[in-house]
């Protein structure tokens, strides 16, 4: 019934949908204040809509419905309350339901937005609407999760043992959250070249949701990031691979939005630019959701994916880029263009961010969607690895952190470079300092100096600044700037100074890794709730390790719960590998250090919160 | 001079784009790697062709033969044989394999082939969801069925 229900609420909502598609724009256009309120009207209706779909799916998920093919597929009786939740958008179906729940949210976000006015509200909440219609069109014809099979089986075949961790309950909503909201922007941009007006007023509107949405796309990324270091026991935390490529396009493309709106907003530039990337930042998500969801191209990760979805989705996509950036060729050059500035000043400085984080996202792209061509055009099967990343990027990577310190350094309009003497001085004696320690890995003097010089040239100026009462926004950026700071020495360190053994174990057996003896205890076996536990007992400098195998019966499935610890300035990442089918008591191991590994993640989750603080920046101008 | 100014930025605009492209392209001469299946190393092999030659990387994908896999004594060293049911191919790997490894499972391993035409793999990835294949994997053994009619 239930199911029934929330069926329903879907079907009904591709009709509210396509209304508010249709009518707020007509209103807009005619200036009909009725026909631009049913538009605000159905947004919240839409989100109502959806909501009770998506609530129906967790709830026939909670109460194991078999009757509901898409909970046989993924869910079993014995399966945790809180992986039963999550599992919903463990799956395909489930997950774009998930994606047009946070559509439908941001859209309900803009319906209650009391700064906006009301024809430009209308138009945005009516781009919306043609989004929200083809992604509940794509669910219903062929990503249904709420179809049935009968007659009901009385087990489920539960979900892949992988995702049955925290990392799903929370990756994958922020992500979405992230990539969706992005689509506020897009719709922004749309609005704006149908009035024909950007300008600094734009952007103060614009800038809290490409913000919030940005805070999202950080925080669902560096999620991604953990879940995969901790889950899959490789020992790493991003391998350039598609899925994770195309969360970060996005996120590029945003990063530069986010600074090009400060640019509009301030200085009345930039505003045909900044338009431009609203799109691209919501055609990246697209792409990302294309990539990820039509298994296209291998990834490390686990997605069940079918490809004949793959042509909706990129029939959707080329609907939506196409025509948002056509539109954009016909109408930019009619949108009047801003002030210009001198060759040293601040707006130069985000421009070149803006060129930095634009090439940044070309090169990713194109390492991604290159064996994509390849193939296409029966070239044969290649796939990109990590050196090209490396190659590509990191030759870009230390002017770009050079202009990072040095950007809030410049004032607008005119500036001069004088204010970086004394930053870079400090930078200079620190790596003096410390050369010793960082003469035998001669990359390491190139990541340590870029952070530390990110870190010392933005808490320099931030300690100039703390008298004249700068606003909230401002130490947002210096706390992200930071986090930026610390994230490049932490990936340096880790990197150039990974440890990894992999031995064979007996009981008694030690092993040494960075100055630490570790020792094998033993295994023992026990039960799980679905599954079947093996745990490895290791003792280092008088604590305990215990990583684990675990074996999923119903799916045939092994998976590995690495342990953690913290050990002086790193972490020591343990995996307990095969048994040895000849000799029982011995175990495959597999050891990792990982120096300053935690920074990575203190700095992520600083850039993050510095978006937060520049969130709460009560003025909302940039 | 607000023009010509713009007019020095797209230029400096273009010029780093272009920059940029070269380097990535460079980058992607030398650190692509090639898929190929059993049956194309193979036929590779006989046109003596230098993208299977000894120490050149490239990705080899098949299934994992069912009753080959060996594990030497005291050693991380495990050998298994890939086939794409038409041709078979050995591959040695030091190292824990993945937790998804299992014989009649699709595989893709990336190394090279050494001397006695072995293919040493540095890095094996493997899946075995109902609903999941390589890709790559799906589209050789149907390929390499195809051959076999």
């Amino acid at each position: 019934m239930i199911v029934n229900i929330g069926h329903s609420a879907l079907i009904l909502a591709l009709f509210v949908a396509l209304m508010q598609a249709v009518i707020p724009l007509a209103g807009a256009s005619r200036n009909r204040k009725k026909w631009m309120l049913l538009g605000r009207r159905s947004a919240a209706f839409l989100f109502m809509l959806v909501s009770i779909s998506f609530a129906a799916l967790i709830y026939a998920h909670a109460s194991d419905d078999f009757s509901v093919l898409n909970v046989v597929e993924n869910s079993h009786a014995l399966k945790p309350m809180i992986y039963k939740i999550s599992g919903v958008w463990g799956n395909h179906e489930g997950s774009m339901l998930l994606w047009v729940w946070m559509l439908s949210l941001w859209g309900f976000f803009v319906e209650r937005a009391k700064n906006l006015p009301l024809p430009l509200q209308a138009r945005v909440l009516a781009v919306q609407g043609m989004i929200g219609f083809g992604f509940i069109l794509f669910i219903l014809l062929t990503s249904n999760p709420f179809l049935r099979i009968s007659p009901a089986p009385l087990e489920g075949m539960d979900l892949n043992p992988v995702l049955q961790d925290l990392g799903l309950a929370i990756h994958p909503p922020l992500l979405y959250a992230g990539y969706v909201g992005f689509s506020i922007a897009f719709c922004f941009a749309v609005a704006a070249l149908i009035e024909k007006k950007v300008d600094a007023g734009w952007a103060a509107l614009i800038r809290p949701w490409v913000l919030a949405a940005w805070i999202a796309l950080t925080a669902g990324v560096a999620s991604g990031a953990v879940w995969a270091y901790y889950e899959l026991g490789w020992g790493g935390f991003w391998s350039w691979d598609p899925v994770e490529n195309a969360s970060l396009m996005p996120w590029l493309a945003g990063t530069a939005l986010l600074h090009s709106v400060v640019v509009l907003g301030k200085r009345s530039a930039l505003g045909n630019w900044t338009v431009f990337l609203s799109i691209l930042a919501f055609s990246f998500s697209l792409l990302g959701t294309f990539l990820v969801r039509s298994g296209i191209l291998t990834s490390v990760h686990a997605f069940a994916s079918d490809p004949a979805r793959g042509i909706f989705i990129l029939a959707l996509l080329t609907v939506a880029i196409g025509g948002a950036f056509l539109f954009y060729g016909w109408r930019a050059p009619q949108v009047p263009s801003g002030a210009g500035f001198s060759a040293v000043s601040r707006e130069t400085a985000l421009l070149l961010n803006n060129v930095f984080l634009f090439t940044f996202c070309m090169t990713v792209l194109m390492g991604t969607l290159y064996p994509l061509f390849l193939s296409a055009l029966d070239l044969g099967s290649v796939s990109v690895g990590p050196p090209y990343y490396r190659a590509a990027l990191l030759p870009l990577l230390a002017p770009f952190t050079l202009l990072m310190g040095a950007a809030p350094l410049v004032a607008w309009r005119k500036g001069t470079l004088k204010n970086l003497s004394i930053p870079l001085t400090l930078t200079g004696m620190l790596l003096v300092i410390f050369f010793p320690l960082l003469r035998e890995k001669p990359l390491s003097l190139l990541g340590f100096g870029m952070g530390g010089w990110v870190i010392l040239a933005t808490l320099h100026d931030a300690w100039k600044k703390t008298g004249n009462k700068a606003p909230r926004s401002y130490y947002g950026m210096v706390l992200a700037h930071a986090g930026f700071g610390l994230l490049m020495i932490g990936i340096t360190a880790t990197t150039l100074w990974g440890q990894e053994k992999i031995l064979w174990m007996r009981p008694g057996d030690r092993v040494e890794i960075a100055g630490r003896q570790l020792a094998f205890l033993g295994a023992h076996e026990r039960p799980g709730p679905n599954y079947e536990i093996k745990t490895g007992v290791f003792t280092v400098d008088g604590g305990t390790m215990t990583p684990e195998k675990r074996w999923y019966p119903v799916q045939e499935k092994m998976t590995s719960e690495v342990a953690l610890q913290l050990k002086g300035f790193g972490l020591l990442y343990l995996v307990l590998g095969d048994q040895d089918t000849d000799h029982p008591e011995r175990w495959a191991v597999r050891v990792y250090y990982h120096p300053l590994v935690l920074w990575i993640l203190l700095g992520a989750l600083m850039i993050a919160g510095g978006g937060l603080v520049s969130f709460t920046d009560k003025r909302r101008t940039p | 001079m607000k023009k010509k100014q713009r007019l020095y930025f797209i230029l400096f605009i273009l010029a780093s784009l272009a920059a940029a492209v070269g380097l990535s392209l460079y980058a992607l001469q030398d650190n692509i790697s090639f898929f190929y299946s059993p049956v194309e190393v193979k036929a590779l092999q006989d046109k003596f062709s230098p993208a299977v030659a000894v120490g050149r990387r490239f990705r080899l994908g098949g299934l994992v033969k069912k009753g080959t896999l060996q594990k030497r004594r005291d050693t991380l060293v495990v050998s298994f044989v890939v086939t794409d049911e038409v041709n078979d191919m050995r591959v040695g790997y030091s190292g824990i394999l993945p937790d998804l490894f299992r014989e009649g499972q699709g595989v893709v391993a990336t190394g090279s082939l050494n001397e006695a035409g072995v293919f040493i793999a540095t890095d094996i990835l493997a899946k075995h969801d109902e609903k999941y294949m390589p890709p790559e994997v799906a589209k050789s053994l149907e390929k390499a069925a195809r051959r076999k009619k």
